[in-house]
């Protein structure tokens, strides 16, 4: 009996279309919800802060109105752009490791198991753990070592972008079809040459997916800046002294007992959002305009 | 000028799976070969022997010697080198999804080092012509990707991408399987213009192909060459039984 005939399962089979199109539906917008819940909750709380004194301020002492976290807003830029560039080379070399060099290997399984485990380690262990590194040893010859410095929070940030940069870019690699690799190979390319031209470009969305991730991820980080930046009242681009971030200055506000304080907090975190959604995009727009009619 | 290669006592696996046993054959300079034979037997293994391709593999191996011209590819050569020299199109079109139909083109050149764009431009639009693709393509070089066309076209890019190498030797595993009949006398004319200077080594199971073509044949059964003689004689009067049955299409 031909499927298509019989009328009664024709129907079944539409109405199971059209549930699991539903549940499909159901789960995007559960998805969605508590993201656009956080925002508008952050728009309702901290819009009426964010004004021009906002992001050209630095904050005023306690007691005096107005004031911004323009300082933090820099802080927290140099602190990224300091993490990006360690986290995100570090990261990017040990996925090629892991795919493309190391495969099977002892090294690339100890490898990726640290990469694993590191992924999984609090935020505030990492911050001590970088205290322990980086400021408590008081060695006078070396520059950046034995105080609280943006040096050691954007390592601090950088290292805990490593093992999200890592393992994406592997799992990217190894997505690349084999008759991809095979190709460069039989044009008598030399495999570091195919693998750095050929594979890791034909991977690189989903590996700028990963960076993009790790960014996003380490941008709202305030347990490891405590320990480390410190967070800075005035204007500082030293990066041998402590150094403004927003989500320190978020939290000194949110714990404080002033309400002038809490709505600048709830400010602090709507344009945190804000400026990772705006980085992010804008790292997307410009490496999607390459981007040729087809490519998969 | 293409070369001829000799093959002796050739052995591969993959695993413990014994694909081609003792392989000894004579592959002529400036001559197109067909390799013909049932599914399994062996011919895509045996061409990627040819230019230690199957090496790439982790669980294959390989014995015996390949000399191409006064080189024997196994033993005094590195596998980059050989590749370079041996151009290959593989049995499933594998252009680089990422790169404009101009770059798939001129890839092999470029990973190598080479930078002058005039040529290259020269070079590309040659090429493309020569594997019948240029017409179709002209206008999008440098604006589609390789994987926006067809599986037919995507195989003569990669025919234009072997040929833009210059190789000495063309390898190729049934390039015109995914072709249109239009495509494939295009990409047959193309390999008789092609072998007064290339050696060509083709694996196809179109035996209409293989007469049209090739001036030599090999005939492969369960990983051995059974009969490797003139294209004429194959077809009209083989020495084995089991090749007479083959092309008879008494099995296979
Ligand atoms: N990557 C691989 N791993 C393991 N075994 C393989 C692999 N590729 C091929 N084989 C085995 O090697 C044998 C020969 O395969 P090969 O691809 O050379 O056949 P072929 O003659 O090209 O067939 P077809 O005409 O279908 O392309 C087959 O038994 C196949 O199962
Ligand atoms: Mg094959």
């Amino acid at each position: 009996m031909p499927l298509s005939g019989n009328p009664i399962r024709s129907k079944i089979r539409a109405a199971t279309d059209n549930a699991v199109t539903g549940l499909a539906i159901l789960a995007t917008l559960l998805v969605i919800a508590p993201l656009l819940a956080i925002f508008g909750y952050l728009i309702y709380k901290g819009a009426s802060s964010v004004n021009l004194d906002f992001f050209t301020k630095i904050p005023k002492p306690v007691g005096e109105e107005g004031g911004g976290m323009a300082n933090a807003i820099v802080g927290s830029a140099v602190l990224l752009a300091l993490g990006t560039i360690i986290g995100v080379p570090v990261g990017i070399g040990g996925g090629i490791y892991l795919a493309e060099f190391g495969r099977g290997t002892k090294l690339a399984n100890a490898v990726r198991f640290t990469a694993d485990v590191l992924n999984g380690v609090p935020s505030i262990v990492m911050g001590m753990a970088a205290y322990a590194l980086l400021v408590g040893p008081q060695v006078s010859w070396l520059p950046f070592l034995g105080h609280f410095s943006a040096f050691a929070g954007g390592v601090a940030l950088g290292i805990m972008m490593i093992p999200t940069v890592c393992r994406t870019t592997e799992e990217m690699l190894l997505m690349v079809p084999h008759a991809v690799r095979e190709a460069a190979l039989g044009l008598g390319v030399p495999n570091w040459r195919s693998v750095l031209s050929i594979t890791v470009k034909t991977a690189s969305p989903g590996i700028i997916t990963g960076c993009m991730l790790a960014f996003a991820r380490v941008a709202g980080e305030t347990a490891p800046l405590i320990f480390t930046a410190l967070g800075n009242e005035y204007w500082s681009l030293d990066l041998n002294q402590p150094i403004a971030a927003l989500p320190l200055q978020i939290y000194k506000y949110a714990l404080s007992p002033y309400d002038e304080w809490h709505r600048l907090a709830w400010a602090g975190a709507l344009v945190l959002i804000v400026l990772i959604v705006l980085s992010v995009s804008l790292v997307r727009y410009v490496t999607s305009r390459g981007v040729l009619k087809g490519a998969s | 000028m293409g070369v001829g290669i000799e093959v002796t006592n050739l052995n591969a696996w993959y695993g413990t799976n014994h694909t081609l046993q003792d392989i000894n054959l004579h592959i002529p300079a400036n001559h197109a070969t067909a390799l013909i034979g049932p599914s399994g037997c062996g011919k895509s293994t045996f061409v990627r022997c040819l230019n230690r391709m199957h090496e790439t593999n982790p669980i294959a191996r390989v014995t015996g010697g390949v000399k191409v011209g006064d080189v024997d590819i196994y033993a005094d050569a590195k596998p980059v080198e050989i590749r370079r020299r041996i151009g290959m199109v593989f049995q499933r079109p594998n252009p680089f999804p990422t790169m404009s139909i101009y770059d798939n083109v001129a890839s092999g050149l470029k990973l190598n080092g080479y930078r002058n764009r005039r040529v290259l431009d020269e070079i590309v639009e040659k090429s493309l012509r020569n594997s019948a693709l240029w017409d179709e393509v002209k206008d999008d070089l440098r604006k589609k990707s390789g994987a926006s066309l067809s599986g037919g076209q995507q195989q003569r890019l990669c025919i234009a991408r072997a040929l833009a190498v210059d190789p000495e030797v063309l390898l190729m595993d049934e390039p015109a399987s995914a072709l249109d009949p239009v495509s494939t006398s295009k990409i047959e004319d193309l390999i008789f213009e092609l072998k007064s200077q290339y050696t060509i080594v083709i694996v196809t199971h179109n035996m209409q192909q293989a007469a049209r073509v090739a001036e030599k044949t090999g005939f492969f059964l369960n990983g051995r060459l059974v009969e490797f003689d003139s294209t004429h004689k194959i077809f009209t009067n083989p020495s084995d039984k089991r090749t007479e049955d083959y092309i008879t299409g008494r099995f296979g």
